[in-house]
């Protein structure tokens, strides 16, 4: 699995970080960012929801 | 009737109209459920509008750049007829489109951030206790909403900003008559005694600078010359309105529906875990704002039709959270289901800004009211618990409990 996070697009909602804390977290700006060590996802079942439940489509994952 | 009567009969259809059941959408949106994803509605003035009802497209269209939300633009519709005069006030955040949007929202995220929100929250823990500590000294019966569901937001968003919370009778009233006023004259009045005050209080912090989210966007934007003394008083009063005007409502609205259930307040009580995706469900459920307004700006293909440019377009929240392609029986409260993927806070550039303090409130108001008084009830029947109208942020204006 690979994610992809779009920064510039990130509104700050959190709604990664609430979904799936394991694997996403918010800078001190509260945009997005990924848990060092875990970008690939595994740390998180919920993952997966993430695309859904982020209201501007500024992540996106690619299951290898 | 023949199917060109129906469409003509459902073109006519004005929007919005009032809920019977406070947290049940109109009665008459009944006819638009479970057909196309798009309908025609009318406004209070006469002019059409789209009513988007399906989940996935409402979803599609609300990150949809080719709507706007620029309330500045000389057709930007109108739904309810005190806000007409106020034409070319374009607010900030709620009534401006990206860049700008962008550009102020981001001013603001790092206070509404999830580091933060989990930092306030044993602050909202002994505020919310102390309010049950009074409540429940008084005996009941009492009125939930002023004894409760509104001091919370009320104090809550008073310590976010910065404002003194000693004036909230004042600006609450304000607050109260600028969204909710029969006439524009007195929503006016309203919005002009706010824009005096908290331009007081501009003046006063930049003399006396404090701790708060104003105290930094003076300390930050302002001494940058990133926004002027205009601008962060007009954040001040979106935010202290939209503070006041949407989680009193979830809370009382949450409340009741859970009275209304009583067996899923167990779901509640077992497991202090399973508080957050019982509020998901409540903001689902309940779509205390019933609509979000919009304008298109160039035509949108959508579901067979064809929204042209300078449409007007209503985007259903409540009807969304109970699409049937969504949810399974949506029409049921169900403290147990998983459904995060509701539009409660809306959904694309202008989701909530407040949503993770929202969430914060609720989890903790609605959890700790049911652990210490899990016996609550209503004292009235449910027919006679006062709503607002149908174009407010949904809610009971009183709500009697008894325990
Ligand atoms: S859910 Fe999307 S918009 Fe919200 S913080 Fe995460 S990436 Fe940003």
């Amino acid at each position: 699995m690979r994610i992809t996070i779009d920064r510039d697009r990130c509104i700050g909602s959190g709604q990664c970080v609430m979904t799936a804390p394991g694997v996403f977290t918010q800078d001190d700006d509260a945009v997005v960012a990924l848990v060092p060590g875990h970008e690939d996802g595994a740390a998180d079942p919920r993952v997966h929801d993430v695309p859904l439940v982020c209201p501007v489509q500024a992540v996106a994952i690619f299951e290898d | 009737m023949t199917e060109a009567e129906i469409r003509l009969s459902r073109a006519s259809a004005s929007f919005p109209q009032d809920r019977t059941c406070p947290y049940q959408p109109p009665r008459a949106y009944a006819q638009w459920r479970g057909e196309s994803p798009l309908t025609k509605v009318t406004l209070f003035d006469g002019r059409p509008a789209w009513l988007v009802t399906g989940h996935a497209e409402g979803r599609a269209l609300l990150v949809d750049p080719r709507l706007s939300s620029d309330w500045g633009h000389p057709v930007f519709p109108v739904v309810v007829q005190r806000t007409e005069g106020r034409g070319g006030l374009a607010f900030p955040l709620i009534g401006v489109d990206d860049p700008l949007h962008a550009r102020q929202r981001r001013m603001l995220i790092p206070s509404f951030g999830v580091k933060r929100m989990n930092a306030i929250r044993p602050r909202l823990q002994s505020l919310v206790d102390k309010l049950l500590d009074d409540m429940l000294a008084k005996g009941p019966v009492a009125d939930l909403v002023s004894a409760f569901a509104l001091p919370v937001p009320s104090m809550a968003i008073c310590e976010l900003l910065g404002v003194p919370y000693g004036d909230h009778d004042f600006f609450e009233e304000c607050s109260r008559n600028f969204v909710g006023a029969a006439t524009s004259a007195e929503a006016d009045a309203a919005f002009a005694e706010l824009c005096t005050y908290l331009h007081g209080l501009v003046v006063k912090k930049r003399a006396e600078p404090a701790d708060g989210l104003l105290d930094e966007l003076i300390a930050r934007q302002l001494a940058e010359g990133h926004l002027d003394h205009d601008e962060v008083v007009m954040i001040a009063l979106v935010l202290l309105v939209a503070g006041h005007e949407t989680t009193v409502n979830a809370i009382a609205l949450g409340a009741l529906t859970l009275v209304q259930h009583p067996e899923q307040i167990e779901v509640l009580l077992r497991d202090p875990a399973a508080v957050s995706g019982v509020v998901e469900e409540l903001l689902r459920f309940t779509s205390v704002s019933d609509y979000i307004v919009r304008m298109a700006k160039e035509d949108i293909e959508v579901g067979g039709e064809t929204i042209k440019a300078g449409d007007a377009v209503l985007v259903s929240i409540s009807l969304m959270n109970r699409d049937a392609r969504a949810y399974e029986n949506p029409d049921v409260f169900d403290a147990r289901r998983n459904a995060r993927h509701h539009v409660g806070f809306g959904h694309g550039i202008h989701q909530c800004l407040g949503q993770n303090l929202a969430r914060a409130e609720l989890e903790i108001a609605l959890g700790t009211l049911f652990a210490r008084i899990p016996g609550l009830r209503l004292a009235v029947p449910l027919e006679e618990v006062p709503i607002k109208a149908g174009h407010d942020a949904q809610g009971p204006i009183e709500l009697p409990v008894t325990w």
